[in-house]
């Protein structure tokens, strides 16, 4: 069932709108029961194993079984998403644990400036983009 | 039917997707919009944060040039390109990318993605023209930007609208419509210029995974032709239709090899020891020119591996162990650096899944795979259709203004279609752009799109009439599903409508059996291609009977019927194209070789939307001028 909801964590986003999974998940596959308040992904075998969903999670009510046509059980991979780094706990079948971090990006959430910083110009009719040259490092767009 | 309401929203550009190219073309086109009094719209089927093939994130970068540098010049990537698509490729557009992609990449630097860097502070290449990234928010960072610059310029961003047609005015594309996946609205979108990025199409072959790993897909499930689609209803000419891609990864996860191929030096090799590359290497005269130049094509890497499992040597390996090994040795004097060494490459190694793959990190640690203990299964994966990487599927569009060539009528990346442009995987024969040179492109298109508004821009004329008929017909699958559903104990199997998954099963059979999956080894013929279209009549007939129980089914429904255009242009192609020239994404056994002298050209087809009929043309190749 690639990615599973745990019914003891998952509080349906305390009966928002939507939920943080059915707001995230790239293929429209979680839904909210609203009769349980827990969330459901509604078609495992549609499920890209991308886990948008268990990142996003706030209840980390979420996880991931491997598809059970070709991961054995045991196994799990399990995310710790914030806001400059992730850390990844792997679980082996076999019990033993590899942990790794990955910074995710460099600066403040929400703050990526679309021109950079850089210098722009007001010809629409040429070939250098908003930005260029100066984004290129060079003093011309290259033609042939 | 179905009780929606309709809403409409006008603007001035309209831009569909989400994705690296969509992200593009909005981060460009806000800036030029706000200058010039202009509104720009983008939809995005799911949430921009986490939508189109980037959202898992990526562990490199698989275009920059390096021009600031001197590492190589936009001509450099022409020649690599050319040779690596078997001689097609539009030169004017790889060309146009290639100059412009570096800037998207310092820009996204700039927006905050880890890209690594050396001591000196260069960028850490991975090859020729990857660099490495922490990239697990990678499209989160280029959808922040994106969303940014719509907000800056007053534009709007509407996320869960299905796009499913575009909208047209004669010749000229007038926005597009689609419905809500979250409320009963049907959305009429009117524009004066369209850019469409709706990514490449999966799940139109049979995946070789099966159950519930129905959706572990290399490329992302939930693209699902919808860019495809768009053009050919246009009636723009497409072009490259016949050039699927079929990447060959860490069997059945799919998690990238190219870390184990270019950092670690790794081989493969088949179940008997011998490494294809170098045992098979005298095929590649049968390939001549392009088999016999550096970088080999990645089709003829892969057909060589084909090879070998056609002849029943699999399964494949990567020789992991071997390449850590080979790296010990380096270091054998001086075991702490050693140590050192290992607990780097590990977790390059790791980061390189987990940062895209996540299900090969899985399926490794659930079996209990030790990289520099074992080595690991690599086979191909099924065909897809990306005209952003190693295939070259798209729609047919104008050149770059200030080149001269034969392929431009007014403004770069319009369709043959007034008012529609295209992006990314929508558009093609412009292959190895990726995620950083489909957002240049996009980049191009955006301003391009905007360009085309300020100068020749007017008010869409559109037909209530034909509003009314549009929202009848896209609705049509939960009105049938309605008005039969209680005739049937169980109502999803039911003699009055198909549901979108079994509908999905079928096209993926025809596909997979006759148009060169993975049960046909990829082979196929003109005779199997000929098969295929008599059961691709029954296909489209059924396609009007497709049964929807809410609107997840109704976006289901839509997305195959996408799907299955995708699927009918590639086997018309296919049958037109009498040669085989990728042996390693499809091979035709009765035109076995390769025909430089009739067939080195590009295969286009078009959709009439007056007749119903398809025009198959061959266009010239004109090298760029003096590359």
């Amino acid at each position: 069932m690639p990615s599973y909801v745990i019914v003891e964590k998952c509080d349906g986003c305390k009966g928002q709108d939507k939920t943080a999974c059915m707001y995230i998940c790239p293929n429209d596959l979680m839904v909210l029961d609203t009769e349980t308040m827990k969330a459901y992904n509604r078609d495992p075998s549609m499920c890209w194993e991308c886990q948008c969903c268990v990142k996003i999670c706030p209840q980390q009510a979420m996880d991931v079984r491997g598809y059970a046509d070709f991961i054995p059980l045991g196994a799990s991979c399990t995310p710790l998403r914030g806001s400059q780094d992730i850390m990844w706990t792997v679980k082996f079948r076999d019990g033993s644990i590899k942990r790794f971090k990955f910074p995710i990006r460099t600066n403040a959430e929400g703050t990526a400036d679309p021109l950079g910083g850089y210098g722009t110009h007001d010809d629409l009719k040429s070939e250098a983009l908003a930005t260029e040259p100066e984004s290129l490092g060079l003093d011309a767009v290259p033609t042939i | 039917m179905a009780n929606y309401e309709t809403v409409v929203v006008n603007t001035d550009l309209l831009i569909v997707g989400g994705g690296f190219a969509a992200c593009g073309a909005a981060t460009e086109a806000a800036y030029w919009a706000k200058k010039n009094g202009l509104k720009v719209v983008m939809v995005d089927k799911a949430a921009t944060d986490r939508s189109g093939a980037v959202a898992m994130g990526l562990s490199a970068i698989n275009q920059y040039v390096g021009i600031r540098d001197g590492d190589n010049t936009a001509e450099d990537y022409v020649r690599y390109v050319r040779q690596d698509l078997m001689g097609v490729s539009r030169e004017d557009l790889v060309f146009n990318i290639a100059r412009h992609v570096d800037s998207t990449v310092h820009l996204f630097e700039k927006w905050g993605l880890k890209i690594w860097t050396d001591e000196e502070g260069k960028y850490v290449h991975e090859g020729r023209w990857q660099l490495m990234i922490n990239g697990e928010s990678y499209k989160i960072i280029i959808a922040e930007a994106a969303k940014n610059a719509i907000a800056d310029a007053g534009g709007e961003l509407y996320e869960r609208i299905f796009v499913v047609e575009p909208l047209m005015d004669g010749n000229k594309c007038v926005g597009a419509v689609g419905f809500s996946t979250r409320e009963e609205k049907f959305y009429v979108f009117k524009a004066k210029a369209t850019v469409i990025a709706a990514g490449g199409a999966v799940h139109v072959f049979r995946p070789r995974s099966v159950g519930e790993g129905f959706g572990r897909s290399w490329y992302p499930p939930f693209n699902t032709g919808s860019s495809a689609y768009f053009t050919m209803k246009a009636g723009a000419e497409m072009t490259c239709q016949e050039v699927r891609f079929i990447p060959v990864r860490f069997k059945d996860a799919y998690g990238p090899v190219g870390a184990w191929f270019l950092l670690f030096k790794s081989r493969a090799i088949s179940a008997e020891g011998g490494e294809y590359m170098v045992e098979r290497r005298d095929e590649l005269n049968n390939w001549a020119p392009y088999g016999l130049a550096k970088p080999i094509p990645a089709n003829l890497r892969n057909y060589l591996g084909m090879l070998d499992t056609d002849a029943g040597l699999g399964p494949l390996y990567m020789e992991t162990d071997e390449a850590i090994g080979k790296l010990a040795d380096a270091y054998k004097d001086d075991p702490k650096a050693f140590k050192k060494k290992m607990k780097e490459l590990e977790v390059e190694a790791w980061e390189d899944f987990l940062d895209m793959t996540i299900s090969q990190a899985h399926l490794w640690a659930a079996q209990n795979v030790k990289p520099e203990e074992k080595h690991s299964e690599i086979a191909a994966c099924e065909p897809y259709f990306i005209g952003s990487h190693s295939g070259a599927s798209g729609a047919w569009v104008s050149g770059p203004e200030d080149i001269d060539t034969p392929y431009k009528w007014g403004y770069a990346n319009m369709c043959t279609v007034d008012g529609l442009f295209a992006a990314g995987d929508a558009s093609g024969a412009s292959s190895h752009k990726f995620s950083s040179g489909s957002h240049a492109e996009g980049r191009i298109a955006g301003k391009s799109a905007i360009k085309y508004i300020v100068e020749k821009g007017s008010d869409p004329s559109v037909d209530a009439a034909k509003l009314e008929e549009l929202k009848a017909k896209i609705l049509a699958p939960m009105d049938l599903f309605q008005s039969h559903c209680k005739e049937t104990t169980v109502p999803e199997v039911n003699p009055n409508y198909i549901m979108p998954m079994q509908f999905m099963h079928r096209l993926q059979k025809i596909m997979d059996e006759y148009a060169g999956g993975v049960t046909s080894a990829f082979k196929t013929s003109k005779a199997l291609l000929e098969r295929a279209m008599e059961l691709f009549v029954y296909l489209k007939e059924d396609s009007e009977k497709l049964g929807a129980r809410d609107v997840y089914d109704l976006e289901r429904c839509w997305e195959n019927i996408h799907r299955m255009w995708q699927g009918e242009s590639h086997v018309r192609t296919m049958l037109f194209r009498e040669e085989t020239r990728w042996p390693g994404y499809y091979f035709r056994s009765d035109t076995p070789k390769m025909d430089e002298d009739n067939w080195h050209c590009f295969a286009n087809c078009r959709w009439d939307a007056a007749t119903g009929e398809w025009e198959m043309i061959k266009r010239d190749i004109v090298p760029l001028p003096g590359v």
